[in-house]
Protein backbone atom coordinates (compact mmCIF):
# COMPACT_ATOMS: atom_id res chain seq x y z
CA UNK A 1 0.00 0.00 0.00
CA UNK A 2 1.36 2.90 -1.08
CA UNK A 3 0.80 6.27 1.15
CA UNK A 4 1.19 10.27 1.21
CA UNK A 5 1.34 12.13 4.11
CA UNK A 6 0.54 15.54 3.47
CA UNK A 7 2.23 18.46 5.28
CA UNK A 8 1.56 22.06 5.97
CA UNK A 9 4.00 24.67 7.76
CA UNK A 10 2.58 23.34 11.39
CA UNK A 11 1.75 19.79 10.96
CA UNK A 12 3.24 18.58 13.91
CA UNK A 13 1.58 14.71 13.91
CA UNK A 14 3.18 14.45 10.14
CA UNK A 15 6.29 12.38 11.85
CA UNK A 16 3.88 10.02 13.85
CA UNK A 17 1.71 9.59 11.50
CA UNK A 18 4.56 8.59 9.15
CA UNK A 19 5.98 5.98 11.61
CA UNK A 20 2.59 4.33 11.66
CA UNK A 21 1.92 3.34 8.24
CA UNK A 22 5.53 2.44 7.89
CA UNK A 23 4.91 0.06 10.96
CA UNK A 24 1.81 -1.59 9.64
CA UNK A 25 1.80 -1.40 5.82
CA UNK A 26 5.58 -2.03 6.09
CA UNK A 27 6.26 0.77 3.55
CA UNK A 28 7.21 4.05 4.06
CA UNK A 29 5.07 6.95 3.31
CA UNK A 30 5.67 9.80 0.85
CA UNK A 31 5.75 12.95 2.63
CA UNK A 32 4.15 15.59 0.71
CA UNK A 33 5.01 19.01 1.10
CA UNK A 34 2.21 21.81 0.68
CA UNK A 35 3.22 23.29 -2.12
CA UNK A 36 4.81 20.12 -4.46
CA UNK A 37 1.24 19.29 -4.63
CA UNK A 38 1.86 17.07 -8.13
CA UNK A 39 2.77 14.41 -6.11
CA UNK A 40 2.68 10.63 -7.72
CA UNK A 41 -0.63 8.28 -7.48
CA UNK A 42 -0.96 7.38 -4.21
CA UNK A 43 -3.29 4.38 -2.91
CA UNK A 44 -3.90 6.32 0.51
CA UNK A 45 -3.68 9.63 1.59
CA UNK A 46 -3.46 11.24 5.18
CA UNK A 47 -3.62 14.20 6.49
CA UNK A 48 -1.84 14.73 9.99
CA UNK A 49 -2.81 16.52 13.50
CA UNK A 50 -1.38 19.58 14.15
CA UNK A 51 -1.80 23.44 14.34
CA UNK A 52 -1.38 24.15 10.34
CA UNK A 53 -0.65 28.03 9.71
CA UNK A 54 -0.61 28.59 13.03
CA UNK A 55 -4.67 27.84 12.76
CA UNK A 56 -5.27 31.80 12.21
CA UNK A 57 -8.83 32.83 10.92
CA UNK A 58 -10.24 29.53 11.81
CA UNK A 59 -8.36 25.64 12.77
CA UNK A 60 -7.54 24.13 9.09
CA UNK A 61 -8.99 27.22 7.06
CA UNK A 62 -5.95 27.96 5.62
CA UNK A 63 -4.42 24.56 4.40
CA UNK A 64 -8.38 24.36 3.20
CA UNK A 65 -7.27 26.60 0.62
CA UNK A 66 -4.03 25.24 -0.17
CA UNK A 67 -3.39 24.16 -4.06
CA UNK A 68 -2.42 20.89 -2.31
CA UNK A 69 -5.85 20.09 -1.04
CA UNK A 70 -7.06 20.97 -4.51
CA UNK A 71 -5.37 17.70 -5.80
CA UNK A 72 -6.30 15.79 -2.39
CA UNK A 73 -10.17 17.00 -3.04
CA UNK A 74 -9.81 15.71 -6.29
CA UNK A 75 -8.60 12.53 -6.08
CA UNK A 76 -10.95 11.98 -2.51
CA UNK A 77 -13.54 12.63 -5.06
CA UNK A 78 -11.90 10.24 -7.55
CA UNK A 79 -12.28 7.73 -4.78
CA UNK A 80 -8.75 7.69 -3.10
CA UNK A 81 -8.87 6.33 0.50
CA UNK A 82 -8.29 9.57 2.44
CA UNK A 83 -7.97 9.77 5.92
CA UNK A 84 -8.12 13.27 7.96
CA UNK A 85 -6.93 13.09 11.54
CA UNK A 86 -7.15 16.20 13.88
CA UNK A 87 -6.29 19.22 12.02
CA UNK A 88 -6.43 16.92 9.13
CA UNK A 89 -10.17 16.58 9.97
CA UNK A 90 -10.54 20.15 10.68
CA UNK A 91 -8.91 20.89 6.68
CA UNK A 92 -11.33 18.20 5.30
CA UNK A 93 -14.45 19.88 7.03
CA UNK A 94 -13.30 23.61 6.04
CA UNK A 95 -13.10 22.09 2.37
CA UNK A 96 -16.45 20.69 2.60
CA UNK A 97 -15.24 17.70 1.80
CA UNK A 98 -16.61 16.39 5.44
CA UNK A 99 -19.73 18.56 6.54
CA UNK A 100 -20.08 20.79 9.91
CA UNK A 101 -17.41 22.50 11.31
CA UNK A 102 -15.07 22.02 14.48
CA UNK A 103 -15.37 24.65 17.02
CA UNK A 104 -13.44 25.48 20.21
CA UNK A 105 -14.11 22.75 23.04
CA UNK A 106 -17.41 23.63 25.29
CA UNK A 107 -15.35 23.53 28.24
CA UNK A 108 -12.91 26.10 26.67
CA UNK A 109 -9.92 23.27 27.60
CA UNK A 110 -8.06 22.01 25.56
CA UNK A 111 -7.96 18.30 26.04
CA UNK A 112 -4.86 16.19 25.81
CA UNK A 113 -5.60 12.21 27.36
CA UNK A 114 -6.82 8.79 25.99
CA UNK A 115 -10.53 8.43 25.75
CA UNK A 116 -12.68 6.20 24.73
CA UNK A 117 -14.87 5.78 21.77
CA UNK A 118 -17.65 3.74 20.93
CA UNK A 119 -17.33 2.02 17.15
CA UNK A 120 -20.97 3.27 16.12
CA UNK A 121 -20.21 1.41 12.43
CA UNK A 122 -17.76 -1.02 11.04
CA UNK A 123 -19.08 -1.22 7.83
CA UNK A 124 -16.68 1.12 6.42
CA UNK A 125 -12.93 1.14 4.82
CA UNK A 126 -11.84 2.37 8.09
CA UNK A 127 -13.21 0.08 10.50
CA UNK A 128 -13.66 -3.19 9.21
CA UNK A 129 -11.47 -4.84 11.92
CA UNK A 130 -13.84 -3.09 14.78
CA UNK A 131 -16.41 -4.87 16.44
CA UNK A 132 -19.61 -2.50 16.40
CA UNK A 133 -20.90 -0.89 19.56
CA UNK A 134 -17.33 -1.83 21.14
CA UNK A 135 -15.47 0.48 22.85
CA UNK A 136 -11.71 1.19 21.57
CA UNK A 137 -9.04 3.63 23.66
CA UNK A 138 -7.39 6.40 21.83
CA UNK A 139 -6.10 9.50 22.61
CA UNK A 140 -7.17 12.90 21.58
CA UNK A 141 -5.48 16.58 22.08
CA UNK A 142 -6.90 19.34 20.78
CA UNK A 143 -8.73 22.59 21.36
CA UNK A 144 -10.95 22.77 18.50
CA UNK A 145 -12.81 19.63 18.42
CA UNK A 146 -16.66 20.19 19.31
CA UNK A 147 -18.14 18.73 16.26
CA UNK A 148 -21.23 21.17 15.21
CA UNK A 149 -23.73 20.33 12.08
CA UNK A 150 -27.46 21.53 12.03
CA UNK A 151 -29.82 18.71 13.10
CA UNK A 152 -30.86 17.51 9.31
CA UNK A 153 -27.07 17.05 9.08
CA UNK A 154 -26.79 15.30 12.14
CA UNK A 155 -29.66 13.35 11.15
CA UNK A 156 -28.56 12.39 7.56
CA UNK A 157 -24.96 11.57 9.26
CA UNK A 158 -26.69 8.63 11.60
CA UNK A 159 -29.15 7.68 9.00
CA UNK A 160 -26.65 6.67 6.71
CA UNK A 161 -23.88 5.43 8.61
CA UNK A 162 -21.61 8.15 8.54
CA UNK A 163 -20.74 8.61 11.93
CA UNK A 164 -17.83 6.15 12.52
CA UNK A 165 -16.97 7.11 16.25
CA UNK A 166 -18.81 8.46 18.43
CA UNK A 167 -16.64 9.75 22.14
CA UNK A 168 -18.27 7.57 24.86
CA UNK A 169 -18.08 10.98 27.41
CA UNK A 170 -18.22 13.81 25.48
CA UNK A 171 -15.54 15.50 26.39
CA UNK A 172 -15.39 18.35 24.31
CA UNK A 173 -19.08 19.05 23.64
CA UNK A 174 -19.46 17.70 20.29
CA UNK A 175 -22.77 17.30 18.73
CA UNK A 176 -24.18 13.61 19.22
CA UNK A 177 -20.95 13.12 20.84
CA UNK A 178 -19.80 12.85 17.00
CA UNK A 179 -15.76 11.87 17.16
CA UNK A 180 -15.24 10.81 13.54
CA UNK A 181 -17.58 10.67 10.40
CA UNK A 182 -16.70 9.70 6.48
CA UNK A 183 -18.29 11.41 3.37
CA UNK A 184 -21.54 9.85 1.48
CA UNK A 185 -18.81 7.72 -0.95
CA UNK A 186 -17.65 6.09 2.31
CA UNK A 187 -13.50 6.61 1.35
CA UNK A 188 -12.82 9.46 3.39
CA UNK A 189 -12.87 9.31 6.97
CA UNK A 190 -12.39 12.70 9.68
CA UNK A 191 -11.97 12.03 13.10
CA UNK A 192 -10.21 14.17 16.36
CA UNK A 193 -9.14 10.93 18.15
CA UNK A 194 -5.36 10.18 17.25
CA UNK A 195 -5.28 5.74 15.62
CA UNK A 196 -2.23 6.34 14.95
CA UNK A 197 -0.63 7.36 18.48
CA UNK A 198 -1.62 3.90 19.46
CA UNK A 199 -0.33 1.38 17.43
CA UNK A 200 1.36 -0.99 19.55
CA UNK A 201 1.44 -1.91 23.14
CA UNK A 202 4.27 0.27 24.00
CA UNK A 203 2.62 3.00 23.20
CA UNK A 204 -0.45 2.37 25.77
CA UNK A 205 -2.43 0.17 23.59
CA UNK A 206 -2.47 -0.97 20.14
CA UNK A 207 -6.40 0.14 19.02
CA UNK A 208 -5.61 2.43 16.80
CA UNK A 209 -3.78 -0.12 14.80
CA UNK A 210 -7.50 -1.82 13.63
CA UNK A 211 -7.74 1.26 11.52
CA UNK A 212 -4.56 1.23 9.43
CA UNK A 213 -4.98 -2.34 9.02
CA UNK A 214 -8.70 -1.91 8.16
CA UNK A 215 -7.84 0.43 5.05
CA UNK A 216 -5.02 -2.46 3.88
CA UNK A 217 -7.33 -5.23 4.05
CA UNK A 218 -9.68 -3.13 1.92
CA UNK A 219 -6.74 -2.54 -0.52
CA UNK A 220 -5.72 -6.17 -0.89
CA UNK B 1 -12.38 51.56 -1.04
CA UNK B 2 -12.46 50.02 2.41
CA UNK B 3 -14.39 47.31 3.52
CA UNK B 4 -15.23 46.52 7.13
CA UNK B 5 -16.16 42.72 7.64
CA UNK B 6 -17.90 41.36 10.94
CA UNK B 7 -18.36 37.76 10.97
CA UNK B 8 -20.12 36.71 13.98
CA UNK B 9 -21.45 33.14 14.86
CA UNK B 10 -25.09 32.13 14.22
CA UNK B 11 -27.64 31.82 16.06
CA UNK B 12 -27.89 28.69 18.09
CA UNK B 13 -24.47 28.23 17.71
CA UNK B 14 -22.59 27.67 21.13
CA UNK B 15 -20.23 30.33 21.97
CA UNK B 16 -17.76 29.02 24.71
CA UNK B 17 -15.34 31.88 24.69
CA UNK B 18 -18.88 34.23 24.20
CA UNK B 19 -19.93 33.04 27.57
CA UNK B 20 -16.69 32.75 29.72
CA UNK B 21 -16.33 36.77 28.49
CA UNK B 22 -20.06 37.00 29.94
CA UNK B 23 -18.80 35.07 33.23
CA UNK B 24 -15.91 37.78 33.33
CA UNK B 25 -17.59 40.71 33.03
CA UNK B 26 -20.20 39.69 36.05
CA UNK B 27 -17.13 38.62 38.27
CA UNK B 28 -15.87 42.26 37.70
CA UNK B 29 -18.93 43.29 39.04
CA UNK B 30 -20.41 44.36 36.05
CA UNK B 31 -24.13 43.39 35.66
CA UNK B 32 -27.01 43.99 33.11
CA UNK B 33 -25.07 41.77 30.48
CA UNK B 34 -27.18 39.15 29.34
CA UNK B 35 -25.29 37.17 26.69
CA UNK B 36 -21.71 37.96 25.06
CA UNK B 37 -20.92 36.30 21.62
CA UNK B 38 -17.57 36.78 20.25
CA UNK B 39 -16.80 37.49 16.81
CA UNK B 40 -14.42 38.61 13.64
CA UNK B 41 -13.36 42.38 13.08
CA UNK B 42 -11.69 42.20 9.17
CA UNK B 43 -10.88 45.35 7.22
CA UNK B 44 -10.15 45.25 3.78
CA UNK B 45 -8.52 48.27 1.23
CA UNK B 46 -9.75 47.76 -1.84
CA UNK B 47 -8.53 48.94 -5.43
CA UNK B 48 -12.03 48.54 -6.76
CA UNK B 49 -13.72 51.95 -7.04
CA UNK B 50 -17.09 50.64 -7.62
CA UNK B 51 -19.02 49.99 -4.74
CA UNK B 52 -21.43 46.94 -6.38
CA UNK B 53 -18.49 45.32 -7.69
CA UNK B 54 -16.48 45.45 -4.74
CA UNK B 55 -19.83 44.26 -2.54
CA UNK B 56 -20.08 41.11 -5.05
CA UNK B 57 -16.18 41.04 -4.59
CA UNK B 58 -15.72 41.03 -0.90
CA UNK B 59 -19.57 38.67 -0.82
CA UNK B 60 -17.08 36.07 -2.53
CA UNK B 61 -14.06 36.41 -0.29
CA UNK B 62 -16.40 36.07 2.79
CA UNK B 63 -18.09 32.92 1.37
CA UNK B 64 -14.79 31.47 0.10
CA UNK B 65 -12.52 32.28 2.96
CA UNK B 66 -13.56 34.96 5.74
CA UNK B 67 -16.64 33.14 6.95
CA UNK B 68 -17.75 29.83 7.48
CA UNK B 69 -21.14 29.79 6.79
CA UNK B 70 -21.51 26.33 8.05
CA UNK B 71 -21.38 28.04 11.66
CA UNK B 72 -20.82 32.01 10.97
CA UNK B 73 -22.57 35.24 9.31
CA UNK B 74 -21.21 37.87 8.06
CA UNK B 75 -21.67 41.71 7.27
CA UNK B 76 -20.77 43.87 4.99
CA UNK B 77 -19.85 47.52 5.00
CA UNK B 78 -17.99 49.69 2.52
CA UNK B 79 -16.46 53.10 2.58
Amino acid sequence: MKSAVIVFPGSNCDRDMAVALEKITGQKPLMVWHQDYDFPVVDFIALPGGFSYGDYLRCGAMSARSHVMKEVVKRAGAGVPTLGICNGFQILAETGVLPGALMRNANLHFVCKDVELTVENTDTMFTSGYIAGSNITVPVAHHDGNYFADDATLDTLEGEGRVAFKYANNINGAQRRIAGITNKAGNVLGMMPHPERMIEPALGGSDGRILFESIMNRLG
Amino acid sequence: MKARIHVTLKNGVLDPQGKAIEHALANLGFGGVDEARQGKYIELDLTETNREKAQAQVDEMCRKLIANTVIENYSIELE
